[in-house]
């Protein structure tokens, strides 16, 4: 029976479509009732094929919830930057393939920014590759560099990406929690250290990575560089790779600075250090991030790249090129949005966390990053009638978003199986939103107590 | 591999000014331990990376990688800056992951028509970076170690560095050309499968079977029988089929694409891949899709949430109105998938009279925007290399591109390291350019077929 042979001339379509909806259906029917189907999911995505945003993103959906959940700007990207884009897409050549590791403009614009930081030379053909997003460069780092029988630490709690996608590679994830310092009193990312004795005990000969995401997702914490070198120290010991996340990069708040572990010494040529557009530039739905690197590691995410989607858009790279050499030129002026977005930010920042002490949680307030951590236990929300079996946090989230039309992200998501208890009493909300979504929010938080939810 | 055993770290710090201000250019070591995945053994050299190159450098006319030199259609570049211009700031954010909604709503209506049957937008469509990603997402999804995947030579060349990623081993079977006997031109339906050789390659660890038709590089646009003996190979041996359908609205002299999904049997295991680059003449968008079964998609969507997650918002938005116009235009004069056939068949036409003008002898393709022609007849100007690693037509488009500034690919570089001595006296042009550009094309192939009758 071959369907497909119908041209659209035919009168009555409708009936045409419907006719062969009941054949197609009956035919699916048929040939599927007689054989069994063998064709399951590879061994390398066995068991990761449930998400955190999935669930949430769809629970979130609806318009009438204040959604203060997935990492999403709900503010505008600065002007110029849409206008770049508004010029490219009058140039013809520019809606067609650029070059593959990252359209030439943009590795340039890029080697520049990152030349002025680090202080360092950066090839724009050897140490760079643009990706579909840092979740694509982190995608690549690790097909790259990891495989079955490699151990890759994960500090937590973690963007929980990292997990599946060490997975993915064949490799066993080692976790290490930061512990708060101050007896589960906190009251700022800083409390949240890693313990160097304990960190020191997971690194043996397997460890080929650890990944260090540092502004941190979702504590905010902002890694000192005596932290780094507790970190740096134990890479170099072991020779270990550290594939540093550093998306929240220039939204740092007062009083801390933003370090690059690739600049400690010894540390340039076993690093990866990933950066991301749609953080930079507040367009996340830009997907473009970048992955910088000595040549004779990035030259391995280059053939992953090649053989998984070879080049990425080449109008989104051309106009974020013209929007670094924007910035690029004010590097040394306040109004540069690399200082300017996390200026903005602090004061969300801080209203956030207003809002949420005076309803009677307990922020951890973040040095970095557009998260902010919140203990809901001194709620006391009693959820043990809810059936089913997931960690506290989660439930909590349901509960809010249904009750008090207010959506987070429960933080046990970004925890690996051990330390789920230790963090099932967080919740994470994201604060990059216009101050229309923060009056919604404190309206909310307001009323909380007035209701017995 | 980057074993270096036990030697101490050396750094060797030279002062340097540069234009970043004073900077430190330090030659330091590399780790000591290996660092590369094993998954990267054999598919670190690619084609295009060096042809890529010497086109840039040396070709005054580029005939190589397959992009259009002429414009994408007013109509999508409008609609990409309506999209920026409408004032919904949300488009520079992320949209669902699996695909925007309103381009796999239209994507799913669209595909309604073409296989006539039901389909959810949410569940038998998903949105991929460009056809590329939709290819490495159904191998890594659905291919594991040990599984055989049968790629029909010649091959857009990923294919087969993308089965060894995943494990899987390829397994080759060729198009073989059977020329007409009355010494006309060939056509790319002349080059074709062995039913006893195609069957003969399925196993009991064959997991798939990559399609591409119409075909790149030869054009090939595979008949309903011929799509029958693969799709009855399938069936019998309960083997998936990986449909590459880039160029499935490239089809010239009347012919028809027949989606294989369409044929009894095939629904329920095969992935339909196909590209806005190469339907709306955008490869820079980099947007593509899969169709298909959920209980197969379900797997490609695991490994695309764990590998990019999203595809950019706004481009996926234009492509979306772009089907939408295509939808309602439908089977008429003005649509873009009757206009564009109709335009490439003449530039088509125009490189054949020109290559067979000449000597070389063109393969007249049914489809796609490539043409493989026989360059035998110009050896005199790149001799033979007894014992050259490399294949002829590779020396041969290099020299060209070098000398002559012409570029185009050598077929070889379409077929498996083993295989590629099969047919090295071919070489791949793309016609998805201007005017002007098959002028130019032109007027250095006569200039060339001149210097070497006076010679």
């Amino acid at each position: 029976m071959f369907l497909a042979s119908r041209n659209f001339c035919c009168r009555g379509i409708r009936s045409c479509q419907l006719r062969t909806g009941l054949l197609s259906r009956s035919i699916k029917h048929s040939t599927s009732a007689t054989m069994p189907f063998r064709h399951k999911n590879t061994r390398r995505i066995e068991g990761l094929d449930s998400n955190v945003w999935v669930e949430f993103t769809k629970v979130a959906a609806d318009p009438s919830i204040v959604n203060l959940g997935q990492g999403l700007p709900d503010i505008s990207p600065p002007s110029y930057v849409k206008e770049e884009l508004a010029k490219v897409a009058a140039v013809d050549r520019l809606n067609q393939y650029t070059r593959g590791f990252g359209h030439p403009s943009l590795v340039k614009a890029l080697s520049q920014v990152y030349e002025k930081v680090c202080g360092r030379k950066i090839d724009p053909l050897t140490d760079i590759l643009v990706t579909v997003g840092a979740y694509g460069s982190l995608f690549s780092t690790i097909q790259a560099l990891i495989e079955e029988g490699d151990e890759v630490i994960i500090i937590e709690p973690f963007y929980d990406c990292y997990e599946p996608m060490v997975k993915m590679a064949g490799a066993k994830p080692v976790f290490i929690p930061l512990r708060c310092k101050n007896d589960g009193n906190s009251a700022s990312s800083a409390d949240w250290v890693l313990d160097p004795a304990e960190l020191a005990s997971k690194f043996n000969s397997k460890t080929k990575a650890i990944i260090l995401n540092t502004p941190h997702n979702p504590i905010g914490k902002v890694f000192t560089r005596e932290e780094l070198q507790v970190i740096a120290d134990l890479c170099i010991k072991h020779d270990t790779l550290c594939i540093s996340d550093e998306v929240y990069e220039w939204l740092v708040y007062k009083g801390n600075k933003h370090i690059k572990i690739a600049m400690l010494p010894g540390m340039w040529e076993r690093t990866v250090t990933i950066g991301s557009a749609g953080k930079t530039y507040s367009v996340t739905g830009w997907k473009l991030g970048w992955s910088i690197g000595p040549e004779y590691l990035i030259k391995h995410l280059q053939v992953v790249h090649q053989n998984t989607l070879y080049t990425c858009p080449t109008p989104l790279q051309e106009a974020l090129a013209q929007a670094f050499w924007t910035d690029y030129r004010r590097m040394d002026d306040p109004d540069c949005y690399f200082y300017s977005l996390s200026r903005e930010l602090e004061s969300k920042r801080d209203r956030m966390a207003q809002l949420l002490k005076e309803a009677g949680l307990k922020p951890v307030i973040p040095d970095g990053g557009y998260f902010m951590i919140v203990d809901v236990s001194t709620l006391n929300v009693d959820l043990s009638d809810v059936d089913e079996k997931q960690p506290y946090d989660y439930k909590f989230v349901k509960w809010m978003i249904a009750s008090k039309k207010l959506s987070a992200i429960p933080l046990s998501a970004f925890c690996g199986p051990e330390t789920k208890k230790q963090f099932e009493k967080y919740i994470r909300f994201c604060f990059i939103k216009k101050d229309s979504t923060l009056d919604a929010a404190e309206v909310i938080l307001k009323n909380w107590n007035k209701q017995t939810g | 591999m980057l074993r270096r055993a036990g030697q101490s770290l050396c750094h060797f710090l030279l002062e340097k000014n540069s234009g970043a201000g004073r900077s430190w250019c330090s030659r330091e070591a590399k780790m000591s331990r290996p660092v590369q995945a094993r998954r990267l053994e054999g598919i670190d050299k690619n084609i295009w990376v060096e042809f890529v190159k010497l086109a840039a450098t040396y070709s005054k006319v580029n005939l190589g990688q397959g992009f259009p030199d002429f414009p994408a259609p007013e109509f999508l570049t409008e609609a990409f800056s309506r999209a920026l211009g409408g004032g919904n700031h949300m488009l520079h954010q992320y949209t669902r992951a699996f695909g925007h909604p309103p381009l796999v709503k239209v994507l799913a209506q669209f595909f309604e028509k073409l296989l006539g049957r039901d389909l959810d937008p949410m569940t038998n469509v998903m949105v991929t970076v460009g056809a590329y990603q939709a290819l490495f997402c159904c191998f890594q999804a659905l291919v594991d170690e040990g599984d055989e995947v049968i790629i029909i030579e010649p091959f857009f060349d990923c294919y087969e560095p993308m089965v060894k990623m995943a494990g899987g081993t390829p397994v080759f079977v060729p198009l073989r050309p059977n020329p007409p006997k009355d010494g006309k031109l060939m056509s790319s339906a002349d080059w074709q499968l062995d039913p006893a050789e195609l069957a003969s390659k399925f196993s009991e660890r064959t997991k798939a079977i990559v399609l591409n038709s119409p075909n790149n590089p030869l054009g090939k646009v595979f008949s309903r029988e011929e799509l029958g003996l693969i799709a009855g190979l399938c069936v019998k041996h309960d083997v998936l089929c990986i449909s590459d359908e880039v160029y499935e609205w490239l089809v010239y002299d009347g012919k028809q694409h027949i989606r294989i999904a369409s044929l009894q049997g095939m629904w329920e295991r095969t992935v339909i891949i196909g590209s806005a680059g190469k339907t709306f003449s955008a490869t820079g968008w980099k947007v593509g899709w899969v169709v298909g079964p959920d209980r197969l998609l379900k797997h490609l969507r695991t490994v695309h949430q764990n590998s990019v997650y999203h595809c950019a918002t706004i481009a996926q938005e234009a492509v979306a109105q772009g089907f939408q116009r295509e939808l309602m235009l439908y089977g008429k004069p003005e649509s873009y998938f009757v206009q564009l056939p109709k335009e490439l068949q003449q530039k088509r036409d125009w490189l054949v009279r020109s290559l067979d003008g000449v000597g070389m002898k063109p393969i007249i393709p049914e489809g796609t925007y490539f043409l493989v022609a026989d360059i035998s007849q110009f050896k005199s100007d790149v001799p033979d290399v007894p014992n050259s690693d490399e294949p002829y037509d590779h020396r041969f488009a290099k020299w060209m591109v070098k000398n002559k500034g012409l570029a185009a690919i050598p077929l070889s570089a379409f077929y498996s390291e083993a295989h590629k001595n099969s047919y090295t006296n071919f070489i791949r042009f793309c016609f998805a350019k201007e005017e002007a550009t098959l002028k130019a094309a032109n007027d250095i192939l006569q200039k060339w077929k001149q210097e070497k009758t006076s010679s």
